[in-house]
């Protein structure tokens, strides 16, 4: 397959990824509670909780410094989760991917559909957060609509890492491993909860190097505070090509592990 | 169907596939005429599966020739995926939505407009009986029902082929009868099915010819009733073993084989076999019933445990 797997990919991809919408409206009550209760949960404890304990971050509140990680932490997880857990259940388990080869899909438009779905219910959870965190008076309006669109390639980002481990993993069980110690410590270490500026230059320089979250938090906290600068043009950039690269890893990888 | 479309369906030459250094499938050559009804039998690990799962175009063959509606299986795979429908050896009705959704969400796959699915998965769903389970989710239906189910969702592209693994598997008398009916019916369409079974019965009756299979290759091809002709002879006679009668069978210069607690005789003239049993040997238990496939499957493939 020529590039990297990329011209295997066709429309159908689009009929894997209403499969996943359908299922996901079929079960919208209990979709629909963490984007509503997390930003709620957070802000109480932490904003406003902690926030107590802290005068602010670089004059800024507590609260509204967190907001946007908590966005941030929301597609991540909405994303990884649904490209890992949930994509092993569909592929191991329920056989679904089976059932879709045998139609005139390929492999590529398979994993294509399911990274697309990943990156779409982290845009939903992202884009639900918002009149919450609105109300809480802790985002800027309207430049914080700028999330919605920009929760589609963090998501796309999380979404085809988590394709990478689903397609590596030799069972469910085995996905605790990235969930614990990728995922859990760049929740923690993203500039999410403190600045990065406060690590090490050396710990600076590899989050922003190698940490999804801490490329995606630093945007969409200019987006939350309206105030933009050069770097996060670089950001952007970074989101967009290790997308592309995991995009492409996943595939091939995938591929290895269900064609044979 | 005009000119030009080729009345093989399928040809396989001197096909092969390898995992790692194993042979699943060791060089079979067969091919599959249009309309009719073709079975791959064979003991578990014989390469039925792999052989089903390169036609449909799942797994790529390492050597050989494979056609499917005169297309390369490896150059064009969604062409004949388009056109033909697979039954798996699990069943795979997707958990997360009714039977109806089922078929429609298949039908996307296919890329086949709504209005047009949503018809065909009524009229399917009455076809295989499944029109009361209609908007029932898939965990409420019975093993009869999901495999019907599969079928159906199968039968979503109107396929110019069908492939069905094991089609029966694990069903109780009703269900099975029921699909043998439907499978025929599909035949009488002019629709060509392949399928793998163990049931040797159910090869007898559906299929038009079959091969046996084992450690990957092709053992015989004919029609059920031409095997069992020039393999397992007209009628087999049985009675229970004992070494009296063994001895006994020796000294009148009678054929036998035995399995277990049997002795069983292929015999064209069962009658005087029975005489010479009953009579001579004063043999216990003796029956006299018609060979059948499993007779032949059983001498060729022999009676050692798979896995």
């Amino acid at each position: 397959m020529a590039y990297g797997g990329l011209s295997g990919i066709s429309r159908g991809s689009l009929a894997v990824w209403r499969r996943n919408l359908d299922a996901f409206i079929k079960t919208y009550r209990v979709n629909f509670i963490p984007p509503f209760v997390e930003p709620v949960l957070y802000l109480l404890a932490l904003g406003y909780g902690v926030g107590a304990l802290i005068q602010d971050v670089d004059g800024i509140p507590y609260p509204v410094f967190i907001a946007p990680a908590l966005v941030s932490i929301s597609v991540m997880y909405s994303a990884f989760f649904e490209c890992t857990y949930s994509s092993y259940v569909r592929m191991y388990y329920q056989k679904t991917f089976d059932a879709m080869i045998a139609t005139p899909l390929s492999i590529e438009d398979v994993i294509t559909g399911e990274i697309l779905w990943g990156a779409t219910r982290g845009t939903i959870y992202a884009a639900l957060m918002i009149p919450v965190l609105f109300l809480f008076g802790v985002i800027d309006m309207p430049t914080s609509l700028l999330l919605i669109p920009f929760a589609f390639p963090a998501g796309f980002l999380f979404s085809a890492i988590g394709i990478c481990f689903t397609a590596v993993t030799p069972g469910i069980d085995a996905l605790n491993y990235p969930a614990f110690l990728f995922i859990t410590p760049m929740f923690l270490f993203s500039g999410t909860f403190f600045p990065i500026s406060i690590l090490p230059q050396t710990l600076q320089y590899f989050a922003f190097g190698f940490l999804p979250l801490a490329n995606i938090v630093n945007v969409n906290r200019a987006i939350t505070m309206a105030e933009f600068s050069p770097m996060l043009l670089y950001n952007i950039v970074w989101v967009l090509l290790v997308a592309l690269l995991f995009f492409i890893i996943g595939l091939n990888l995938m591929k290895r592990r269900l064609v044979n | 169907m005009g000119k030009g479309v080729p009345m093989e369906i399928i040809t396989a030459n001197n096909l092969e596939k390898y995992f790692g250094t194993l042979a699943a499938v060791d060089g079979i050559s067969f091919s599959v005429k249009k309309g009719e009804i073709f079975g791959f039998l064979g003991p578990n690990g014989a390469g039925k599966t792999t052989a089903m799962k390169m036609i449909h175009c799942v797994s790529k063959r390492t050597r050989g020739e494979l056609l499917v509606f005169g297309l390369d299986t490896d150059k064009e795979p969604r062409t004949i995926k388009q056109r033909l429908g697979v039954v798996p050896q699990e069943n795979n009705p997707d958990p997360d939505f009714t039977s109806f959704q089922n078929l429609v969400i298949y039908a996307r796959y296919f890329g086949i407009p709504r209005t047009e699915a949503e018809e065909r998965a009524e009229e399917l769903l009455d076809f295989m009986q499944l029109s009361e389970k209609r908007d029932a989710p898939i965990e409420t239906l019975s093993g009869g029902m999901k495999r019907r189910l599969i079928i159906a969702r199968a039968l979503m592209n109107e396929p110019e082929l069908l492939i069905l693994d094991e089609p029966t598997i694990g069903l109780d008398p009703q269900a099975r009868h029921l699909i043998w009916e439907k499978l025929r019916h599909l035949r009488s369409l002019g629709c060509t099915l392949v399928m793998t079974t163990h049931y040797l019965d159910e090869a007898e009756r559906l299929c038009d010819r079959l091969v046996i299979m084992d450690t990957g290759k092709i053992l015989v091809e004919g029609s059920p009733a031409e095997l069992v002709r020039k393999y397992a002879g007209g009628e087999i006679v049985e009675a229970e073993a004992s070494p009296e009668i063994t001895a006994c069978l020796k000294r009148e210069g009678v054929g036998f084989e035995i399995f277990g607690d049997t002795i069983q005789v292929q015999a064209d003239e069962p009658q005087m076999v029975a005489q010479i049993l009953m009579e001579k040997c004063r043999g216990e238990r003796i029956t006299v019933r018609k060979a059948t496939l499993e007779d032949v499957f059983l001498k060729l493939t022999g009676r050692t445990l798979r896995d």
